[in-house]
């Protein structure tokens, strides 16, 4: 018997709460019972699942959409005449159309899916990078940047011999935009930069950030992982020329996600995988490619998962989204409230704007230490670099303890979580 | 509760706020870093070698309360002690961690080092104990770098199920 087989059941129901108190007026307790992966004991307590950076939960309504179509549905999509595959491409048809309207863009072909996000910014730098970068030219990047959003253009920059810029942050961890103009160039091919950070929470100013790039008439993407499950997205107000989505950052299952581009770069861009369903016609001597967006959608893609992402936007769209922002910024100021009154503990990351998003170290205390202690108390939170390891160093802490919230958590949860590091401060003393 | 005293007690909190042997000797005749790329935790370890006994050991690095002891208490343990001496004291740790030897009821040289017997009640820390110890062996063997990943999972087959 394994500490894992003794530790997880899934019978009993976390007892409902009072809800406690607060200025948002948004009913967190009915948005729970839409998530049945919440009503259960680990270790004995309640979960509670403040891990939602790393991976968001998925509702019943998702479930159930991803289990009509393998129940009634499944089939191969784009080549088949037969009743089921016709349903099977419509509701995946329909789900990028769902996207589409999502993030506003202005043509459904404009959203290309991918299985994440990681997958679709190595689709840009395949796609464009490898096209339009040649030697001496320059990507920029920022420092809080999350590995997959650093690793694809320095692979880039090895092979064409281009050069990776970075804008440096501030100590509370908000972008230098002065540093930022001073390292825009005629050389410049690229700007790559996250919309919220994964491992310090910071909002940054994209659309601003798009601005200053265009005036040099530089392209800019936007890693929209951290984003998407937080804000409303309009990529038409933003400027972004590629704005990168995880399905199973915002509740829909593993392997969804969307690469929206520009449609004239799109076509202008190389194909990223070849294979079937991105053709026009092949022979022996030659082949053409398919148009928007088959083109980049080579091989049987996800379709159950692309399919519970737009069962998942059909949920967002559903609740009152300012109110669960609202909800989710009450949770990050009484968290960071809390967790800083506790003496030894000091907070990685104090921009102004943040989304829900705290990473900690408590003096003394490993992070890697503190997540096993937590765990203890039911309570799921990321331990360690957040693949971010230059945010680290930048910082100077080898990892950080991070909580991350999403609208279906609650106060008491925060409570739980002081009252849980102060444990592991008491075991360390 | 008991299974998280098991995991941090006394002596391995101990360890952790002083670790033993924790320096950079000038002498040292072979050396290794190993990184868990998880979770960060990086240390490397020197050893003095001598007529194939180990001379000196130390450590330097930065990691969990249990990866620093776990490298504390294992210079404790290999100074004095033969190559194979050493490699057979990691072989019954690794099966210790991993649940395959039981300390208790099996034969072994262990000693104070049983004390890390908790951490197979985490799977999630095994690695984080076997750390320092894939690192000394990559010492002995003349290999620089040592990384979890290269190790293979460091949990045993129920576990896997389960």
């Amino acid at each position: 018997m394994s500490a894992t087989e003794k530790s997880v059941t899934t019978e009993t129901t976390r007892p409902a709460e009072a809800a406690r108190g607060g200025a948002d007026s948004f009913d967190v307790e009915r948005v729970r019972r839409d998530f049945p992966v919440l009503r259960q004991t680990v270790n004995g307590k309640p979960l509670v699942y403040l891990d939602n950076a790393a991976s968001s939960q998925v509702p019943q309504v998702v479930i159930d959409r991803g289990g009509k179509y393998l129940r009634e549905e499944h089939s191969n999509i784009h080549r088949g005449v037969h009743y089921l595959s016709q349903r099977a491409t419509s509701a995946y048809e329909g789900a990028r159309e769902k996207v589409r309207r999502f993030i506003n863009a202005r043509d459904a072909k404009e959203c290309i899916f991918v299985r994440g996000c990681t997958e679709g910014i190595n689709l840009v730098m395949h796609g464009y990078g490898r096209k339009f970068v040649s030697e001496g030219d320059e990507i920029i990047v920022s420092a809080m940047e999350h590995h997959a959003n650093i690793v694809p253009w320095q692979m880039l920059c090895e092979e064409k011999g281009a050069r990776l810029r970075v804008i440096p942050m501030n100590d509370a961890g908000e972008l230098l935009l002065d540093e930022y103009d001073a390292l825009l160039n005629e050389r410049t091919k690229l700007v790559a930069v996250m919309h919220v950070s994964n491992a310090l929470g910071t909002v940054n100013p994209v659309k601003e950030i798009v601005a200053r790039a265009h005036r040099h008439g530089v392209p800019v993407l936007v890693d929209g992982a951290q984003a998407a499950p937080h804000l409303k997205i309009d990529v038409q107000d933003l400027g972004a020329d590629f704005y990168i989505i995880s399905g199973h950052k915002m509740f829909a299952p593993t392997g969804s996600g969307v690469v929206y581009g520009r449609a004239e770069l799109l076509e202008k861009m190389n194909p990223f995988l070849g294979g079937g369903d991105m053709i026009r016609t092949v022979t022996f001597e030659k082949t053409t490619y398919a148009g928007l967006p088959n083109k980049f959608e080579a091989g049987t893609p996800a379709i159950a998962s692309q399919i519970g992402l737009g069962a998942a936007i059909d949920y967002l769209n559903s609740i009152d989204r300012d109110a669960a922002l609202a909800h989710e910024r009450e949770l990050l100021t009484y968290a960071t409230e809390l967790l800083s009154t506790i003496s030894g503990v000091r907070i990685v990351g104090t921009a102004r704007e943040k989304a829900s998003v705290v990473s900690f170290v408590i003096e003394s205390v490993h992070p890697h230490d503190v997540g096993t202690i937590l765990d203890q108390e039911g309570i799921a939170i990321r331990a360690g670099h957040h693949c971010a390891q230059p945010v680290m160093q930048r910082f100077k802490v080898p990892a950080t303890a991070r909580a991350s919230f999403a609208f279906y958590n609650t106060k008491d949860e925060v409570d739980a979580l002081a009252v849980a590091v102060e444990k592991c401060i008491e075991v360390f003393s | 509760m008991s299974e998280l005293s098991e995991l941090y007690q006394q002596v391995i909190l101990d360890h952790n706020k002083k670790p033993r042997n924790f320096r950079r000797p000038a002498d040292a005749n072979h050396s290794a870093d190993g990184y868990n790329p998880l979770c960060g935790d990086q240390l490397t370890v020197y050893l003095r070698v001598e007529d194939d006994a180990v001379a000196d050991v130390a450590f330097e690095g930065s990691g969990c309360a249990i990866s620093k002891a776990s490298a504390s208490m294992m210079t404790q343990a290999v100074k004095g002690k033969t190559r194979a001496e050493a490699e057979a004291l990691f072989s019954e740790f690794h099966r210790m961690v991993t649940g395959e030897l039981d300390e208790e009821n099996s034969p072994n040289s262990l000693g104070h080092l049983k004390i890390f017997s908790g951490v197979r009640e985490f799977p999630a820390r095994v690695k984080c104990a076997s750390l320092p110890w894939h690192t000394l062996h990559a010492a002995f063997a003349g290999e620089v770098i040592a990384t979890t990943e290269n190790l293979g999972p460091d949990i045993t087959s129920d576990q896997v199920s389960a």
